[in-house]
C-alpha cells in the first residue's frame, strides 16, 4: 500500500480558497482603479453605501447559491422580493403588525412561494427554469394585487433595518452576514448540505443510493424563497416603502454574482462564501462605475463584460485543476 | 509485414508517471492486442497514438514518417482513428446522419437524403449490419447496435491504422462474429488494428501479436500462438491468478429474501426465487434477458407491474416501491453503469463512500467529520482502494479502484442483501480479485448476494447457485456441480427459441 499523500485535499483547499482569493484580487484592484479615477470613492461613505446596499441580493444570493447547486434555478425571486415586501407592508400599515412579526409573515410568504416551486418542479419533474419563470409573473402579479399597484409607504417602522448600527453598518448587513456563514455551514457540514451536493452532481446516483432527493429539492427551493422574502424586506427598508415594481430584474444580477463566486450553473459545486464575494464584486463595481459618472448604458454594459470575465476565468480555473 | 507505427520511448506523466518508456511496432495488417490491467497505461498509449493525448516523451513514426497528431482530428486526417469505449453518437440523429456526420451529402445547404440514406446502407452493409434501417434514430437502436454504429463510422473515410477498445463489451455474439469478419476484411487491407479488450479468449481468437503492459512499462509482446490465456495474465498481474472453479458450494443459510412473480411489461415475466444468506446466487443470461431489470424491479428502482419481495422470514411482503425503501430494509444495488448510475463521479472517495449511510457519521444533521474520516479510511484500505488519500475524486481512479468505492459504499450501509449487477466490467483482474475476496467475506458474514454477470465462467467460479434468464423469464436455477458451460448455454436461449415459435406461429 502506497503512503497515502493528502495531495487532493491540499489540492481542493487551494482551489475552494483560489476563488475568494481571485475575488478579492479583483475587488483590490477595482477599488484602486475607481480610487485613482475618482477622489471621492476611497472614502468611508462610499463603503458604508455600498455595505447597505447589499444586504438584499446577499442574502437572496444564498438562496440561489443552493438552488444551483441542486442544479436548478430560480428565475422568480425578484417577484418573491416584492410580494414578501408587499406582505410585510400590509401587515405593518393595515394590520398595524411590529416588524419582526411582519418580517415573519414576509420571509413566510416566500417560504410558501418557494415551496410551491420546488413541489411542482419534483411532482412533475419540470425544469425549474420554467416553473421559476412562471412563477416570476404570478409572484409579480400578487404583489401588485397586494399593493393595490400602488408603492405603499411605510416609513421610519421598517428604515432602521437598513440604517447604520455599528460601525456606520445597518442591521440588515449584520443579518446578512449571519446567514451566509450559517448557510455554509449547512452546506459544508451537515446532512442536507451533503444532500444537496450529490443530487446536483448526480441526482440517480443519490436516488440509487437510497437518498430521495425529492424532499430535499423542496426544501432548496423553499429556502430559496424564504431567503428572497427575507431580501424583500431589506429592499423595503432601504426603500421605505413596499414597491410592487421592488426587485425587478433582481433574479439576473443574483444569479450574476453566484455565478461569479464561482458555483457552477451544472450544479454540485458552490460556495456560500464565494458568492458573497460575488455580490461584492458587482456592488462594489456598480457604486464605482456611478461615482466616476458612467452613464447608465455604459455601466450595464462594463457590467455585463465583467460577469462573463468572471465566468470565462473561473472556468478556466476548473478545467486546469481537472487536467492536473 | 512493413511497419506501419513505430513508437520510442513513449511516456506520459500527470501528476505521477502512467506510462514510461514504452517502445512498440505496429505492422501494417496485424492484429496488435494490447492488454494490461485498469491502470496498466493501455488507455494512455492508445490515446497518444489517436492524437488524443499528448505524448510527455518519445516519438512516433507513422509509415516512416515523423508522426505528432496534434488532435484527434488531425490523426483522423492521417488515417488513424479510434473507437472509444464510451459511445459519441447523437442520440437523436438517425444512424446515417450520424455515420457521415462531418461529410452530410447535400445541394445548396439542404441535406439530400436519398443519397445519404443510400452511402449509410453500404457503409452498414460493409459490416454486416444491412438489416438496420439507416432512417432510424440511433435512441431506437440497443446499446449493441449503437456500438456497431460508432464502429462503422470510424470506418468512413480513409483509415491506416484503427485501434478498437473493447469494442465487444455490449455487444451480442452475432455481432461480435460481424466484427471480426470485418477486422479480417480491414486487415486482408493493411489496415493495422490496435485491439484493446479484457476478454482473452477473443484475444487468442483475432489478434496476431500480444502487447502486454504493467504499472506504465511495456511487459512483453509476442505472437499469440505463443502464448496461453494464463501465461498471458501472468505477464499482466505479474502473479498467478486462481480460478477457484474446484471452490465448495457455500453452507447456506435461511433464506434471505423470496422474490415471488416479479413482472413488468414482456421486459421481466413472472421471475420468482428464494435467496439464502451466505450464498452468492449468479443471475445468468444474455444481453437484454432481463437481468438488470429483475434487480432493478426488486431495489425499487423501477415500477412492477406485478410481484412481491419478502425478506427474511417475514410471511407479508416487504414495501419495496423506492430505492430508498429498498435501503431502508437493507437491500443494496451495486449499479450496472457506475460511472451515471453508481458514483457522483467529480466528489471524492469520502462523500462517495458514506453517502447511502449518512446517519451513522451524522448527529441531529450535523456531519461528524472525524468519525467520517476514520471510517473512509479503513474501509479505503480494507478494500484497498489505490488512490491519494480519501479526498481524491473518484474520476481519477481507475474503473476496478471506482468499484471498490462502490463496494466500500455498501460495506458502510451494511445491508443484508446486495445485488450487483455486472460487478467487474470493465475492472482489471487484480482489483477482480479483490472483489471477490469481499463478496467472500461478505456471503461468509452472512449476508445474501445475488449477482449478474455476463462471464459465465465468473459466474461458475463465484456463485453457489446460478439462475438463468431468458426473455424476461427465470427459466431455471442450477445447483453448484449441476451446471456445464452448454446447459447454462443451453438455457439462456431457451425461452427466446419458444417465443420466436410462438411469434411465428401467431404470424402463421
Amino acid at each position: 500500500m502506497k503512503n497515502p499523500k493528502p495531495i487532493s485535499l491540499q489540492a481542493s483547499v487551494t482551489s475552494a480558497l483560489g476563488t475568494v482569493v481571485g475575488l478579492l484580487v479583483a475587488l483590490v484592484l477595482m477599488v484602486a482603479l475607481f480610487s485613482s479615477l475618482s477622489q471621492y470613492f476611497f472614502t468611508g461613505d462610499t463603503f458604508v453605501t455600498i455595505a447597505n446596499d447589499i444586504p438584499a441580493v446577499a442574502v437572496t444570493a444564498v438562496g440561489m447559491t443552493f438552488v444551483l447547486i441542486i442544479a436548478g434555478i430560480d428565475l422568480s425571486v425578484g417577484s418573491v422580493m416584492a410580494l414578501s415586501a408587499a406582505a410585510a407592508g400590509i401587515a405593518m400599515l393595515q394590520w398595524h403588525w411590529p416588524l419582526l412579526p411582519a418580517m415573519g409573515l414576509a420571509m413566510l410568504t416566500g417560504l410558501i412561494v418557494g415551496a410551491i416551486n420546488g413541489t411542482v418542479t419534483v411532482a412533475w419533474r419540470l425544469p425549474s427554469f420554467i416553473v421559476t419563470l412562471g412563477m416570476l409573473e404570478v409572484a409579480r402579479g400578487a404583489a401588485y394585487i397586494a399593493t393595490d399597484s400602488r408603492t405603499q409607504y411605510i416609513g421610519s417602522k421598517i428604515d432602521w433595518l437598513g440604517k447604520p448600527m455599528l460601525a456606520g453598518l445597518s442591521p440588515a448587513f449584520f443579518i446578512a452576514l449571519a446567514i451566509v456563514v450559517l448557510a455554509q455551514i449547512v452546506l459544508t457540514r451537515t446532512v442536507f448540505g451533503r444532500c444537496m451536493i450529490g443530487i446536483g452532481t448526480n441526482e440517480e446516483a443519490m436516488r440509487l443510493a437510497g437518498v430521495d432527493p425529492r424532499p430535499i429539492k423542496i426544501a432548496v427551493f423553499a429556502i430559496a424563497g424564504l431567503l428572497a422574502g427575507l431580501g424583500g424586506v431589506f429592499l423595503a427598508s432601504r426603500l421605505e416603502a413596499a414597491d410592487p415594481n421592488a426587485g425587478s430584474g433582481a433574479e439576473l444580477v443574483v444569479i450574476a454574482s453566484v455565478v461569479i463566486g464561482g458555483t457552477s450553473l451544472m450544479g454540485g459545486r458552490g460556495s456560500v462564501v464565494s458568492t458573497f464575494f460575488g455580490v461584492l464584486v458587482i456592488s462594489v463595481l456598480e457604486a464605482g462605475l456611478a461615482q466616476i459618472g458612467a452613464s447608465e448604458p455604459t455601466k450595464r454594459i462594463i457590467t455585463g463584460c465583467v460577469i462573463i470575465i468572471a465566468v470565462v476565468l473561473d472556468t478556466l480555473r476548473e478545467r486546469r485543476k481537472k487536467r492536473v | 509485414m512493413n511497419v506501419l507505427l513505430k513508437g520510442t520511448g513513449l511516456g506520459k506523466r500527470y501528476a505521477t508517471p502512467v506510462l514510461a518508456d514504452v517502445d512498440f511496432e505496429l505492422r501494417a495488417g496485424e492484429v496488435l492486442a494490447l492488454t494490461g490491467e485498469n491502470g496498466a497505461g493501455k488507455s494512455t498509449l492508445s490515446k497518444i497514438v489517436a492524437g488524443l493525448v499528448e505524448p510527455s516523451d518519445g516519438a512516433m513514426w507513422l509509415a516512416g514518417q515523423p508522426y505528432q497528431p496534434s488532435s484527434r482530428k488531425h490523426a483522423e486526417r492521417l488515417g488513424v482513428r479510434m473507437v472509444l469505449q464510451e459511445l459519441s453518437l447523437v442520440a437523436s440523429l438517425s444512424v446515417a446522419e450520424n455515420l457521415l456526420l462531418d461529410r452530410l451529402p447535400s445541394r445548396a445547404g439542404f441535406i439530400r437524403h436519398d443519397v445519404l440514406n443510400r452511402e449509410a446502407a453500404l457503409q452498414m452493409a460493409m459490416i454486416g449490419l444491412q438489416d438496420i434501417d439507416p432512417r432510424l434514430p440511433v435512441s431506437a437502436l440497443g446499446v449493441g447496435h449503437q456500438q456497431m454504429v460508432e464502429i462503422a463510422r470510424s470506418l468512413v473515410g480513409e483509415c491506416s491504422l484503427l485501434i478498437l477498445d473493447e469494442p465487444t463489451a455490449t455487444l451480442t455474439s452475432r455481432e461480435i462474429d460481424h466484427l471480426f469478419e470485418q477486422i479480417a476484411r480491414l486487415k486482408a487491407r493493411g489496415v493495422g488494428i490496435v485491439y484493446i479488450s479484457h476478454r482473452l479468449d477473443e484475444l487468442q481468437q483475432i489478434a496476431d501479436r500480444v502487447m502486454v503492459l504493467r504499472d506504465g512499462r511495456h511487459i512483453d509482446t509476442r505472437p499469440m500462438r505463443e502464448l496461453t490465456q494464463s501465461d498471458i495474465v501472468q505477464r499482466m498481474v505479474g502473479h498467478d491468478v486462481h480460478e477457484g472453479l474446484d471452490r465448495e458450494r457455500r453452507p447456506a443459510g435461511a433464506v434471505a429474501m423470496k422474490v415471488r412473480g416479479m413482472s413488468r411489461g414482456t421486459v421481466v415475466r413472472d421471475a420468482s426465487f428464494s435467496l439464502h444468506a451466505g450464498e452468492v446466487l449468479g443471475l445468468a443470461g444474455l444481453v437484454g434477458s432481463g437481468r438488470t431489470e429483475l434487480l432493478r424491479l426488486i431495489y425499487g428502482a423501477d415500477r412492477k407491474d406485478s410481484g412481491d419481495v419478502l425478506l427474511g422470514d417475514s410471511t407479508t411482503p416487504a414495501k419495496i416501491a423506492t430505492p430508498v425503501q429498498a435501503v431502508r430494509a437493507g437491500i443494496g444495488l451495486v449499479t450496472e453503469d457506475r460511472k451515471s448510475q453508481g458514483l457522483l463521479l467529480p466528489l471524492s472517495i469520502r462523500i462517495n463512500t458514506t453517502l447511502a449511510q449518512l446517519k451513522t457519521i451524522a448527529r441531529g444533521g450535523w456531519l461528524k467529520r472525524t468519525d467520517e474520516r476514520r471510517e473512509v479510511e479503513r474501509l479505503r484500505q480494507l478494500l484497498r482502494v489505490r488512490s491519494d488519500s480519501i479526498e481524491q475524486p473518484v474520476n481519477q481512479l481507475s474503473g476496478g479502484n471506482q468499484q471498490k468505492v462502490v463496494f466500500a459504499r455498501w460495506l458502510h450501509r451494511d445491508c443484508d442483501v446486495l445485488l450487483l449487477d455486472e460487478p467487474t466490467r470493465g475492472v482489471d483482474i487484480g482489483a477482480r480479485a479483490d472483489i471477490y475476496a469481499q463478496m467472500d467475506r461478505l456471503a461468509a458474514a452472512g449476508k445474501a448476494l445475488l449477482m449478474v454477470s455476463s462471464d459465465l465462467r465468473e459466474l461458475m467460479s463465484v456463485c453457489d447457485r446460478i439462475a438463468v434468464m431468458s426473455a424476461g423469464r427465470l427459466v431455471r436455477i442450477f445447483e453448484r456441480g449441476e451446471w456445464t458451460q452448454q446447459l447454462l448455454l443451453e438455457a439462456a436461449f431457451s425461452a427466446y427459441v419458444a417465443t420466436e415459435s410462438a411469434d411465428r406461429a401467431m404470424a402463421a
